[in-house]
């Protein structure tokens, strides 16, 4: 599972490709002084090529940090990303910009995600920017083609404003409009939260489904751990800013090492009693 | 929790609530009775715009325009309560009958001022002569009796742990010993262990009769399992199902239910191997709610009787559905993919 630091930095080793995206000893503090808090301390992992690994932990064991860091919305305080073997770590201006056609987000709130005085058409024109497409007709081409697969309808969402749009319609765009630029990495921070139960499904399935139609890498941050194990092949587990446990989901979720997963699990509401 | 010889403590009859919008009105609460049994937690469950928030609303007597209730009656503890359009709920009812926790309690705090400025701030708006140290010193005894810390009452909402802040909204809430509690989503902003924590202390409130009887309302079953007693399933404005928890979540009677219960994603190795669809479609606007039963668009039972008769009520007061495939298959079960 865990490469060397020699494999990873060759392309092929032993005829398996290597990850797509590679941290290594992430550590960020925010404060100083006595106040410093190590919201993400020392955490090592790898992606691989079309794999959905998800992060679970509490509120504040730092996983939205570890993904704002993954995204360059934030910058390490020490340790370095790397993406195809390519340090990415302290990319700036333009190289960043292409960095972001590369990995892209979707976030929690479908509700502020939103520029709610842009129609969805005109939202997903300014991501068109970010694309390759030069014509008019190729962008629409490319909006449509993108809104299709999550399964919505471009004639009857283009010309609509946000408020008319359902929180799973909406949560939708925002997958379309990430879609669009063809990421190798999406990064889906509590994406479905918000969602009813009936609908979450619904959108796992479409991103599920997404990272074979756009060969793309999905890391999917959650603390649902339902919603972890129907799509993930491998958990990554956080708490209080350090990775304690990581592996395929039926070993992490299913026969928990860690004395903090198992916590965590015993928390976790069910439908009926644990055999 | 409760058995048969226990007393009532809510009955509920009639409730109908509209939101007035330029279109016309929105009917989200329609014609809906409960009974809620001394030191029982019913849980309402059912997707975004069903109306369990409007319910919430109902009960707990903070209907707001746009949001006018047009009929009703309550009955608290055989204290009577007449609703309608013209009728203003008494004082005396709020936060001391009935109690609302409300959504998104993370908001529910002034950021301003400390907890305890704001807990002599909620005792006065119900008891103007209350005096501050009195309110200080009920809210430290209870945070006392329910082990939080005490030294919460000095911090600014800011200074607290989402699971924190939650918690303090709910003794506050509290406070003046509501017979009912109406709690609306309070763990969906939560982790687990943050819900975990709080659904036991709701207990312990409930066990030391700080408060009389909870209705619980999420979206989210596996929470109800761990502590509701019964579950009323709510779908566009009505109730579909009412039954003891683990009746509805092993034997549901309502399609809608069996739906519900198939789109949950609990971790258990079964869930990765099936792809879970979700219900297909989307609920109605209620605006024009569909005739017949409202969920016959969705309904993979559905006959044509569903798409021009209201179904009927299968089943008891306590334990019903309300469905035409179950009035004529009496004590069978929907089928739950798992």
């Amino acid at each position: 599972m865990t490469a060397s630091k020699e494999e990873v930095l060759d392309r092929q080793v032993d005829g398996r490709p290597a990850p797509l995206l590679e941290a290594r000893h992430l550590t960020r503090v925010f404060g100083h002084g006595k106040t410093a808090v190590r919201a993400v301390d020392d955490v090592s992992f790898t992606l691989g090529r079309q794999e959905v690994v998800t992060i679970v932990g509490e509120s504040g064991s730092g996983k939205s940090t570890l993904a704002r860091m993954v995204l360059r919305l934030l910058d390490p305080t020490s340790g370095t990303i790397h993406l195809d073997g390519r340090d990415v770590t302290r990319l700036r201006g333009k190289a960043l910009r292409t960095y972001w056609q590369e990995v892209q987000a979707v976030f929690q709130d479908p509700f502020s995600s939103f520029n709610q005085f842009f129609t969805v058409r005109r939202l997903l024109r300014r991501s068109l920017r970010l694309t390759g497409a030069t014509t008019d007709e190729a962008g629409e081409a490319l909006i449509a083609q993108a809104l299709e697969h999550v399964g919505l309808t471009p004639a009857e969402v283009l010309d609509k404003w946000p408020h008319q749009l359902s929180g799973g319609q909406r949560q939708r765009v925002m997958i379309a409009r990430a879609l669009m630029l063809r990421p190798r990495l999406l990064v889906a921070d509590e994406a479905t939260s918000m969602l009813d139960a009936s609908l979450r499904a619904n959108i796992l399935n479409v991103l599920t489904d997404a990272r074979q139609a756009y060969d793309m890498t999905i890391l999917f941050i959650t603390h649902d751990i339902g919603q972890a194990c129907y799509v993930s092949d491998r958990v990554l587990v956080m708490c209080q800013g350090k990775l304690v446990e990581q592996g395929p989901v039926d070993e992490v979720i299913f026969s928990p090492r860690h004395d903090y997963t198992r916590r965590l699990l015993a928390d976790v509401p069910r439908l009926h009693a644990v055999s | 929790m409760s058995d048969a010889t226990s007393e009532v403590l809510l009955r509920a009859r009639g409730l109908r609530a509209a939101y007035s919008v330029d279109a016309g009105e929105v009917v989200a609460v329609d014609d809906v009775s409960l009974e809620v049994r001394k030191g029982e937690v019913l849980g309402v469950a059912g997707e975004s715009g069903c109306g369990k928030s409007t319910l919430a609303a109902v009960l707990s007597l903070t209907a707001r325009p746009p949001l006018f209730v047009q009929a009703g009656e309550l009955e608290v503890e055989g204290r009577r309560l007449d609703l309608g359009p013209d009728t203003s709920p008494p004082r005396t009812w709020r936060g001391e009958v009935v109690s609302l926790l409300p959504q998104g309690a993370m908001n529910s705090l002034n950021p301003t001022v400390r907890i305890r400025d704001f807990v002599v701030d909620i005792v006065r708006a119900h008891q103007p002569k209350a005096k501050r140290d009195e309110a200080i010193d009920r809210a430290r005894e209870r945070l006392e009796q329910l082990d939080l810390p005490r030294c919460v009452l000095d911090c600014y909402p800011h200074q607290l742990s989402g699971g924190m802040k939650q918690r303090v909204v709910t003794v506050v809430s509290a406070l003046l010993d509501p017979r009912l509690l109406i709690a609306d989503e309070p763990t969906s902003a939560l982790d687990v262990s943050s819900q975990r924590v709080l659904i036991e202390m709701l207990k312990e409130m409930l066990a030391r009769d700080i408060i009389g009887s909870v209705i619980f309302v999420t979206h989210d079953l596996p929470v109800l399992n761990t502590i509701a007693d019964r579950i009323a399933i709510m779908y566009a404005g009505q109730i579909a199902e009412v039954g003891a928890t683990r009746e509805v979540i092993d034997r549901p009677r309502h399609p809608y239910s069996a739906a519900l219960l198939s789109s949950v994603l609990v971790p258990e190795p079964a869930i990765r191997r099936r792809r879970v669809t979700g219900i297909p479609g989307s609920p109605p606007s209620l605006l024009n709610p569909p005739s017949g039963c409202r969920f016959h668009p969705r309904c993979s039972l559905a006959s044509e009787t569903c798409r021009t008769e209201a179904p009927p009520r299968a089943g008891d007061e306590r334990r019903y559905s309300r469905c035409w495939w179950a009035s004529r298959h009496p004590d069978q079960t929907v089928e739950v993919t798992a």
